[in-house]
């Protein structure tokens, strides 16, 4: 009774295209904006920006890049890491030679750059395929992440190799810098992850991502009914790489702050979480990559609370405990619901239309 | 001979021998894709785990002390003093035949008929897992693996060649390690058993029913999921002789997972489903990566080209043969 949509007819082309065509999901949706927009800005605090809302925010962003080519695109790759360390860097090397563009513009143009990139290391794609190209992908991880460590033009010959950012702002606040306020840092990003969505969204719902999905399904009938595969996977590969770029650059610029390359951007640290975001949230789901890095970025902290905190174990051990029991949720998480949480929110859903008389 | 030519020929001795160890962590990736048809992540875990769980037993380590120690005050550390080294690999052999029975019994079982990238996923949460439950039980300091495998130079091969170089040269013969001629006579007794193995048993025939078609070998009466269990058995096994060998030359620390990574391109290379595959990978991407440290290396002024250099040099064969050198031919319908 909660969810229902009897009654709701649509009587025009525009009203049947609408991202949300539901009521109840336009009430949902615009309640959820009113408070990321307007209420959490005003009561947000440092541990809250810097442990959950920004990192989730940035990691929404990898996700939904990673989902474009893996779940909608059916290339899986393992060079998130690699990809987000190019967006980093190329925002710092803009910022260094042009000190007075604008940050937005500095990040977008750093997407653009990794897109650049992507494209080169989506060339093996057109030949190799599966498991080939997942391995092949982490040649661009290892590659990438070395020549930011060894070559001293990426961080400006600094003794440490580490690249700290400058302060920036918009509207002249600083959004970037240790001097910037949480909720200029928060808005910034989430200003950025809405617009890239919904990007992101119509791209997916338009000929391109139809293509892209086309290839996914079976990429040599997609190519019979005239599917071009260069076009389509190269395309995938630019666009998510675009994404990753950004979401790279704003967790160096925005939420680091100071990075050192082989650290941060580090297989086990960015490529395979994200890579578990989107399958634990679903595999082609826009939902699903905000589930999967809700629920990525918050299960440490919990984890952490739980066994710190509460039992008392020393932290090195509670670290070992989180390894463990962060292995063991994967495997029951894929075991219980392979499809993942985008999936258990749709079953939820078609209850929710019946609720409270299921039959 | 010239001292180039020498030097080259040790170059590729060396790289021949490191080429082996890779070898040794794809043969176990490449049994249980070809019968299970999962993606094993965790190999490299498993080596360390064997090697941490032989140093436990060896010094006689009480699993689990630090948790215990924090959760009850007490203060636990060894129950014995040390253990024989032919027991303890025994023993050790025993624990991952367990974990390949605990692995199949919660996990794969679950997993039938997922796509390969769900299963992927899983063996990755299986690393984590099993890393977290390694550095528990045994803890995460760095130990020293010692079963009597000689390490250090050859003497033998130093002074045999010291006389090769053209007189008056500057030549002090070539620099092996015992220790990889250990590991590569070890290496050729466990492919030439598996062949065996596969080739002349019942046990092994099965095997090779398994990894041709699940189907046909399921309706011929064939037990699936005692053949994987096996198959993770032997997985288990070789991961124990590759944990062993690497931990003897390097510790036994974290960074020994961290050899999976080392055998993906071997992998690629070599071909995901050819045992034949691992061994002559591991042997092309040893010898390379030697080669181009010390060829190519010199002109980038920063060096270390060891982490990436593998894998470019695999995705340039893979574009030319995208199933690798000796993979099952791909053949696609619509």
């Amino acid at each position: 009774m909660i969810y229902k949509e009897t009654g709701q007819y649509k009587s025009s082309y525009k009203s049947d295209h609408a991202i949300f065509p539901l009521l109840q999901d336009k009430i949902a949706f615009s309640t959820l904006m009113f408070v990321a927009f307007l209420i959490i800005p005003f009561v947000i605090n440092s541990y809250w920006e810097k442990a959950i809302l920004v990192p989730f925010l940035i990691f929404s962003l990898a996700a939904i890049g990673l989902n474009i080519l893996t779940g909608y695109c059916g290339q899986v790759s393992l060079g998130t890491g690699g990809f987000m360390a190019v967006g980093a860097f190329s925002t710092y090397k803009i910022m260094t030679y042009f000190p007075d563009m604008n940050i937005m513009i500095i990040i977008l143009i750093s997407g653009l750059i990794t897109a650049a990139v992507g494209i080169i290391f989506g060339l093996p794609s057109l030949r190799i395929k599966g498991f080939y190209l997942a391995v092949a992908t982490l040649a661009s991880q290892f590659f990438l992440v070395w020549l930011f460590n060894k070559v001293p033009w990426f961080y400006n010959y600094s003794d440490t190799g580490q690249i700290t950012v400058s302060e920036r702002t918009m509207f002249g606040i600083p959004v970037t810098g240790a001097e910037a306020p949480s909720y200029a840092t928060y808005l910034f990003c989430l200003v950025l992850v809405v617009v890239l969505s919904f990007a992101a969204k119509n791209l997916i719902r338009s000929k391109m991502g139809r293509s892209w999905m086309a290839i996914r399904d079976m990429d040599i009938a997609a190519e019979i009914i005239g599917v071009p595969p260069l076009k389509t996977k190269l395309s995938a590969f630019a666009i998510s790489s675009f994404y990753i770029g950004v979401a790279g650059a704003l967790y160096f610029a925005v939420f680091l702050g100071a990075i050192e390359v082989t650290e941060s951007f580090d297989i086990m640290t960015i490529s395979f979480p994200v890579l578990f975001m989107i399958i634990i949230g679903g595999l082609g789901s826009m939902l699903g990559s905000f589930l999967g890095a809700a629920f990525v970025v918050t299960l440490p902290i919990g984890l952490k609370f739980l066994m710190v905190d509460m039992v008392g174990l020393s932290a090195v051990t509670a670290k070992h405990f989180e390894i463990t029991i962060w292995g063991l949720l994967m495997i029951v998480f894929l075991i219980v619901e392979p499809h993942g949480l985008a999936r258990l929110w749709s079953i939820a859903k078609e209850k929710l239309r019946r609720w409270p008389f299921p039959y | 001979m010239s001292v180039e030519l020498l030097n080259f020929i040790e170059t590729v001795l060396n790289g021949l021998m490191s080429g082996v160890m890779y070898s040794l962590v794809a043969l176990g990736f490449v049994l249980i894709f070809k019968a299970s048809g999962v993606f094993n992540f965790a190999q490299g875990v498993f080596a360390l785990f064997a090697a941490l769980t032989l140093v436990g037993y060896q010094t006689g380590q009480v699993p689990f002390a630090h948790l215990i120690n924090e959760l009850f005050g007490t203060n636990y550390h060894n129950w014995y003093a040390s253990m024989p080294n032919f027991l303890a690999i025994l023993l050790t052999m025993v624990t991952m035949i367990a974990l390949a029975w605990i692995i199949e019994r919660l996990v794969l079982k679950h997993l039938v008929n997922q796509d390969p990238i769900i299963l992927f996923m899983a063996t990755i949460g299986l690393a984590f897992a099993l890393e977290g439950v390694g550095d528990l039980m045994w803890g995460s300091d760095v130990k020293v693996l010692d079963v009597g495998i000689p390490s250090g130079g050859s003497v033998w091969l130093e002074e045999a060649t010291i006389g090769l170089a053209a007189e008056g040269s500057e030549y002090y013969g070539m620099y092996v390690d015992v220790l990889n001629i250990w590991a590569t006579v070890i290496a050729v007794i466990l492919v030439v058993s598996l062949a065996l193995f596969s080739q002349y048993t019942k046990t092994g025939r099965a095997l090779r029913a398994v990894a041709d078609d699940h189907q046909a070998a399921l309706s011929v009466g064939i037990s699936l999921r005692s053949i994987w269990i096996l198959v993770w058995a032997i997985s288990g096994f070789i991961a124990m002789v590759a944990g062993i060998m690497w931990g003897t030359e390097s510790g036994v620390q974290f960074s020994l997972s961290l050899i999976a990574l080392k055998a993906l391109p071997v992998l690629i290379l070599g071909g995901f489903t050819s045992i034949p595959g691992a061994i002559i990978g591991g042997l092309l991407i040893g010898v390379g990566e030697k080669l181009a440290e010390i060829y190519i290396g010199g002109y980038f002024e920063t060096g270390a080209l060891e982490n990436w250099f593998a894998y470019v040099m695999a995705l340039v064969f893979l574009l030319f043969r995208p199933q690798g050198l000796f993979g099952d031919k791909i053949i696609e319908r619509v």
